[in-house]
């Protein structure tokens, strides 16, 4: 497996105050743990359990993530922008790997 | 063991034999991805056994057929970019990347695969779109041709075929011995094999648009191969399809690449002919 790699779409410019829509995907196999391998022996589990999004250091979203998500997770959700900033984006492994992806919006 | 696969076998023999015709027509709908109409449904070619030819998009439900349509939500796009990595990656003892010779495929590969599988004059047999990067690798670029369905071969596949992404199908039958290889194609689509004897077209032409059990039949079409299945999460080659569908039946399946199922790629991708290349498709 490659390393993850995030993907982020939101738009690069705003109104103030308007609700924009935020979707992002991440590639990861998602292994639930519940999996044998060919010998019969357990598969240990690797998953995303966590992902945030925070703008200009102020928490946006963010939840738990259990083995039943499937592989490749994609969140969509959506925020408020009063302000041009920076929405930060973050992925923890189980392994303690912390995948993060940045992305500005100029607000008009 | 036994008993509990005759009585599967059994259902699965009923399901076609109470299958309620029209119970599951594929729905008219447009696909649009980024802009780009696709052709979904179009005219059949000249001696085609259907009047309209249909991509198995029409026959997947409302969220998948969404999930495709958007090129941010479609999770084979993640193994399109995985792709393009390995098209600028150097491997081999001659230092060369699929870059090095074919630049930026979003030029040099436009529109290539739809008119794959082609016939390969060197080997004397037709070629697909795996093997033609292999033999690419081995010819030219001093690496090992891949395992069959190495992440590797899936990924640069698909971001190879995506290049053509819109472009209609068409398979060039005057090249070379393709057309022998089209009729044997033929011959293998329509004969009944395996315990539950079944043909290609005992599903996807006689029973096209019914249900067995839970899915709902398409036309088997190639056109979005390879595809992401939901089911495993994961790119499905054509030919692991193939082998999937041909075990479905309980018989025993040819490899991948054997002169069969590059017979049968022939045949099944000439089905789809004018259908528009949606690689990466997304389906059940």
């Amino acid at each position: 497996m490659a390393t993850p790699k995030p993907r982020v779409k939101l738009p690069k410019t705003a109104s103030a105050g308007e609700i924009i829509t935020i979707k992002t995907l991440i590639s990861h196999q998602m292994e639930s743990g519940q999996r044998k391998d060919k010998n019969g022996d357990p598969i240990p589990r690797q998953i995303i359990n966590k992902f945030s999004c925070e703008f200009n250091g102020k928490p946006v979203f963010s939840c738990d993530i259990d083995p039943a998500i499937s592989a490749n997770p994609y969140f969509e959700f959506s925020a408020k922008v009063a302000e041009s900033g920076t929405f930060k984006f973050s992925w923890v492994d189980d392994d303690g790997s912390v995948y993060e992806h940045e992305a500005g919006i100029e607000v008009k | 063991m036994k008993n509990r696969y005759a009585t599967v076998g059994l259902g699965a023999v009923l399901a076609f034999a109470t299958a309620l015709p029209a119970a599951a027509e594929p729905v008219d709908d447009a696909l649009v991805i980024d802009g780009q109409t696709m052709t979904v449904r179009t005219a059949a070619p000249e001696g085609h056994p259907f009047d309209e030819v249909l991509s198995g998009w029409l026959f997947r439900e409302a969220e998948t057929r969404e999930l495709e349509a958007d090129s941010f939500q479609n999770p084979g796009m993640l193994y399109v970019d995985l792709g393009a990595e390995i098209w600028n990656t150097v491997d081999g003892t001659m230092g060369k990347s699929c870059a090095t010779c074919h630049d930026d495929a979003a030029d040099t590969m436009k529109g290539i695969a739809a008119n794959y599988p082609k016939w390969d004059a060197d080997a004397k047999r037709p070629i697909n779109i795996e093997l033609q990067i292999d033999k690419c690798r081995v010819e030219n670029m001093g690496a090992e041709a891949y395992k069959f369905d190495a992440a590797d071969q899936k990924a640069l596949t698909t971001y190879i075929k995506h290049q053509s992404l819109g472009t209609p199908v068409a398979v060039d039958l005057s090249q070379g011995e393709l057309q022998t290889w089209w009729d044997r194609g033929k011959d293998i689509y329509y004969t009944r094999t395996g315990q539950l004897n079944f043909a290609c077209a005992s599903c996807h032409e006689a029973n096209s648009g019914q249900r067995i059990r839970a899915d709902h039949l398409s036309q088997g079409q190639a056109n979005g191969f390879p595809t992401y299945r939901l089911k495993q999460a994961n790119m499905v080659s054509l030919h692991n399809r193939f082998r999937g569908c041909i075990r479905d039946t309980r018989a025993e399946f040819p490899k991948a690449f054997s002169d069969e199922l590059m017979a049968l790629e022939v045949y099944v991708t000439w089905r789809g002919t004018g259908l528009s290349v949606e690689t990466p498709a997304v389906r059940q």
